[in-house]
């Protein structure tokens, strides 16, 4: 099958790059490009564990294709910390201790982070429907409820 | 032992304090590698046949036309993995769920696989093998496969355990048998007893990362596996003893571990993936889909339980009794025996008798899944001890207290109980403000208790002091929770250095002598002990060290807050000597400085737990709500609270799941309809409470910070808990697990009579 060339920005840099018809972009940014900081947890949008911002709009990676990246802008959990400064999400995730195995933990930073981009003060109501989409397995959310919070007010505050 | 593991009461510095884990910042930049992240050059894509019938006899496979196809560099079955097991039969059993032999037992089952240049050409080449089935009849439900008209899945065992050798084969592969006692007697005594049978559904760890391996053999007869697993030492004796290899020349790297719960304590694809790299000569990397993880890895047991407890007046319990019957899949376990051993293990009881059966039933083969087979055995013991309690009309958590079992008494599986937390925990759970907190209506509050043995094992720690003075701890136990945090305070305390000055790392396994998984929550516990000795091991040398600058006797140098300090007045003009400086005169006075162990970590502490919370019921619909839980449990020591307050909250919220929601549906035609996160639905954010937690310090006496395990424990109470809240709340005894909104509401409708009405 003839290769599809698409031309997009991922996490601010020009990125270009042949797949296939139906190669999923989660499969295109772990296998292609070396981004595998998103990951595959069940590849049919439940878990949420391959969340990007797809044009500021939150999505599974695994539900979208390769091809349609052409021409739009995508946000990885490699492009959340400036150097070496963490997000604040991401401190806060640390001192939290909002993650146990971390494998969820990329896909949570990024729904957060876009869930406080639309609801900079959220309710623990708004923060857990926020957080719906993803799947935590080890920590009962509890912890990375409250980190979501404290970041939330750091943020207000910066 | 190299060392005295005792208990001795200290105060801590670094134990007990809360700072950032070594491996947090590469899990929050994505740059962790977990199973699925790691590639090799020339790496093919592996992918696994399975079978879609429940029980069949495998005539023929044939795999000419997959291995014909462009791109396809190796295709296997059984006959690509001999059996070398010699006898062994669980190994046996092992690598017949790797590759189904003669029959395939599940849906799901592997039957063969391939590895091809790409995914898309691995795929087509599935399509291409033909297997040859006769379906056989099949029997998913442990009730049914129990009846002596069940089909067998294997004609060839006999239930072990009888008095009498069985003259027929069954699918009962053991009964076992605990307790003390004469129960007759103590039912005899008793003015009140409770009679109930409960079951509960198979359920899976549900951890979000697939297995996922990469497999390298060497023409050489070498060979590396890069996986995700609890214990990479178990992966390479079973994968070197499945393939015919010697350990030695078998190199396992553990990844970072997306989540295991048990689950990650058996090799399922692993073999497979060194089976094909073999024949292909190349790297492989095999990753398995959701849908193989929920049809074919180890989920639960499915089970269904009698319990029967009797009491006096007063409240003492005379007699308790129980019948446990668990599914095993399709091959041996020892699951139901578990759960006859803990069922009755948090009380006091003159009269106990549990008995077990593992049962055969044509589901994948059940694996550990944390404090495996406790929480059912739970489920049925606590709700019928609430509803004895009710009886008698005494107030749950005080009947409970009574009964409690205490440092000295024999428990109901054989043991006595050196120091305990049961009473204690349900001392704090009374005392709890959750305990008096008003409820509204349709709202029903219930607790329950839970125990655990915690396991210990085969440990070995390496620790290794550099030149500058900085601190290499290398453990075996795979890090599942935050472990790699608390064995760094570990060293820090016994060294006496500041926990930054440590790193710690899960080492391969030619880097390290062997390790038991991390199971039977045995992680802290048991590396910590190994961890503790091996500092005392390297602080003997840095004495020696030091005596040798000083030119005094070793019995002279004593080691204090990370210095080694000359004791005596005639010392008095030699300053004390830090750790970074014997370590950066090390090359001048005998060479690099290390702390080795490998121990046994015997004496693991038993771990008790009380849960409490409040659910509501909408009695139109039979859906439920958690309002408000609450864990307490006895951690021994918590090296790191807040972890330990993540496993506490971790296994509540995978108990209320269960509870509440998860089960494996199987059809008639015996094939799982729900293997997805969809339609398998584990809890999700707005599904819960915060979680309030409550740690109890216990100190367990063969440890010698006082630690216990405490990973699994809060996994037990959660069903009974939920149960004893949600019967409370509906005004009915829910005895079937999960507690979905069709079993509620099939359960009002019957208590009223029929239609339910306001």
């Amino acid at each position: 099958m003839a290769g599809v060339a698409v031309s997009t920005t991922i996490n601010g840099d020009n990125v270009e790059y042949l797949c296939q018809p139906d190669e999923t972009l989660l499969d295109v940014l772990r296998d292609r490009l070396g981004l595998t900081g998103a990951k595959e947890g069940c590849g049919t949008g439940d878990c949420g564990a391959c969340s990007i911002i797809l044009d500021d709009r939150l999505v599974c990676s695994c539900l979208v294709l390769g091809a349609e990246a052409e021409g739009r802008r995508v946000e990885t959990i490699e492009g959340m910390a400036h150097g070496d400064r963490l997000h604040p999400l991401q401190q806060k995730f640390l001192e939290h201790a909002a993650l146990q195995c971390g494998v969820c933990t990329p896909g949570f930073l990024i729904a957060a982070k876009d869930l406080l981009a639309k609801n900079p003060d959220p309710t623990e109501e708004e923060i857990r429907f926020g957080l719906a989409g993803n799947l935590c397995r080890c920590t009962g959310y509890d912890k990375i409820v409250r980190a979501v919070q404290d970041a939330a007010s750091v943020m207000k505050g910066a | 032992m190299n060392f005295d593991p005792r208990y001795s009461g200290r105060n801590f510095t670094s134990v007990g304090t809360r700072p950032l884990r070594p491996d947090g910042v590469d899990k929050v930049t994505g740059r962790a590698r977990y199973g699925a992240d790691f590639n090799m050059a020339g790496q093919l894509v592996g992918r696994v046949l399975r079978s879609p019938h429940a029980h069949a006899t495998i005539r023929r496979i044939d795999t000419s036309k997959a291995e014909k196809l462009a791109g396809v560099k190796a295709v296997i079955t059984a006959a690509d993995l001999p059996d070398l097991t010699d006898g062994d039969a669980a190994m046996y059993d092992i690598l017949d769920n790797c590759m189904a032999r003669e029959k395939a037992l599940y849906d799901g089952h592997a039957v063969a696989a391939v590895a091809a240049v790409d995914a898309r050409t691995a795929r087509q080449a599935l399509k291409l093998i033909e297997v040859d089935y006769e379906v056989l009849p099949h029997v998913t439900d442990v009730d049914e496969a129990m009846k002596h008209t069940a089909p067998l899945l294997n004609d060839a065992i006999f239930t072990e355990g009888l008095e009498e050798k069985p003259a027929k084969p069954s699918n009962v592969t053991k009964r076992t048998q605990f307790g003390h006692g004469d129960i007759h007697e103590g039912f005899g005594r008793a003015d009140f007893v409770v009679e109930r049978s409960f079951k509960t559904e198979q359920t899976h760890q549900g951890y979000i990362e697939p297995h996922a391996c990469v497999a390298n053999v060497s023409s050489d007869g070498t060979a590396d596996l890069w996986v995700c697993t609890q214990g990479h030492f178990v992966y390479r004796q079973h994968c070197a003893q499945l393939l015919g290899m010697e350990a030695s020349k078998l190199r396992v790297t553990s990844s970072e571990i997306g989540g295991g719960f048990g689950g990650k304590t058996h090799v399922w694809a692993e073999p497979v993936a060194l089976a094909l790299s073999r024949k292909a000569g190349r790297p492989v990397k095999l990753v398995m889909t959701r849908d193989e993880v929920f049809r074919a890895s180890g989920p639960t047991s499915a089970t269904s339980i009698d319990v029967r407890i009797g009491a006096r007046k007063d409240g003492t319990i005379t007699a308790a009794e129980a019948t446990l019957r668990y599914s095993c899949g399709p091959y041996a376990g020892m699951w139901a025996e578990i759960g006859a051993m803990t069922a009755f293990a948090c009380y006091r009881l003159e009269n106990v008798r549990t008995v077990g059966y593992e049962v055969l039933v044509n589901r994948p083969k059940t694996a550990a899944y944390r404090a495996p087979s406790a929480p059912m055995a739970a489920f049925a013991v606590e709700s019928a001890i609430d509803e004895l309690a009710k009886e008698i009309g005494m107030d749950p958590v005080e009947f409970r207290i009574r009964n409690a079992a205490q440092e000295g008494t024999r428990s109901s599986y054989g043991p006595v109980y050196g120091p305990i937390g049961i009473g204690p925990t349900l001392e704090a759970a009374k005392n709890h403000p959750h305990m008096k907190a008003p409820l509204g209506k349709n709202q029903g509050r219930g607790m329950a208790c839970g125990f655990w043995f915690n396991f210990g094992g085969q440990t070995c720690t390496d620790l290794n002091i550099g030149m500058d003075g900085s601190v290499s701890l290398a453990v075996g136990t795979v890090d599942v929770g935050g472990s790699r945090a608390s064995l760094s305070l570990v060293a820090a305390e016994e060294l006496g250095i500041a926990y930054e000055q440590v790193k710690a790392v899960v080492a391969d396994t030619s880097s390290l002598g062997y390790n038991d998984m991390t199971d039977g929550s045995r992680g802290t516990f048991s590396s910590s002990m190994a961890t503790i000795s091996a500092a005392r091991n390297a602080i003997k040398i840095l004495r020696e060290r030091a005596a040798q600058m000083w030119d005094i006797p070793i019995d002279d140098v004593v080691w204090e807050k990370g210095h080694a300090i000359a004791k005596g007045e005639k010392y008095g003009n030699l300053a004390a000597l830090s750790l970074r400086e014997i370590a950066a005169a090390s090359g001048k006075t005998g060479g690099p400085i290390a702390g080795h162990s490998e121990l046994v970590a015997d004496g693991a502490g038993v771990s008790f737990a009380t849960h409490i919370c409040d659910i509501e019921v909408d009695p139109e619909t039979g859906a439920t709500r958690v309002l408000r839980y609450t864990v307490v449990q006895d951690a021994g020591k918590a090296v790191h609270p807040t972890y330990v307050e993540g496993q506490y909250q971790g296994g509540a919220a995978q108990g209320i799941g269960w509870a509440l929601n998860e089960e494996y549906v199987y059809g008639k035609d015996g094939r799982l309809q729900n293997p997805g996160f969809l339609d398998y639905r584990i809890p999700v954010c707005s599904d819960l409470p915060m979680i309030d937690t409550q740690i109890l310090e216990i100190p367990n006496p063969n440890h010698p910070y006082g630690v216990r395990g405490v990973g699994e424990t809060s996994i037990v109470p959660p069903l009974a808990a939920i149960a004893n809240a949600v019967s409370n709340a509906a005004g009915v005894r829910m005895t079937h697990i999960p507690m979905s909104p069709p079993r509620i509401l099939a359960a009002i409708e019957a208590e009223r009579g029929g239609r339910w009405s306001k």
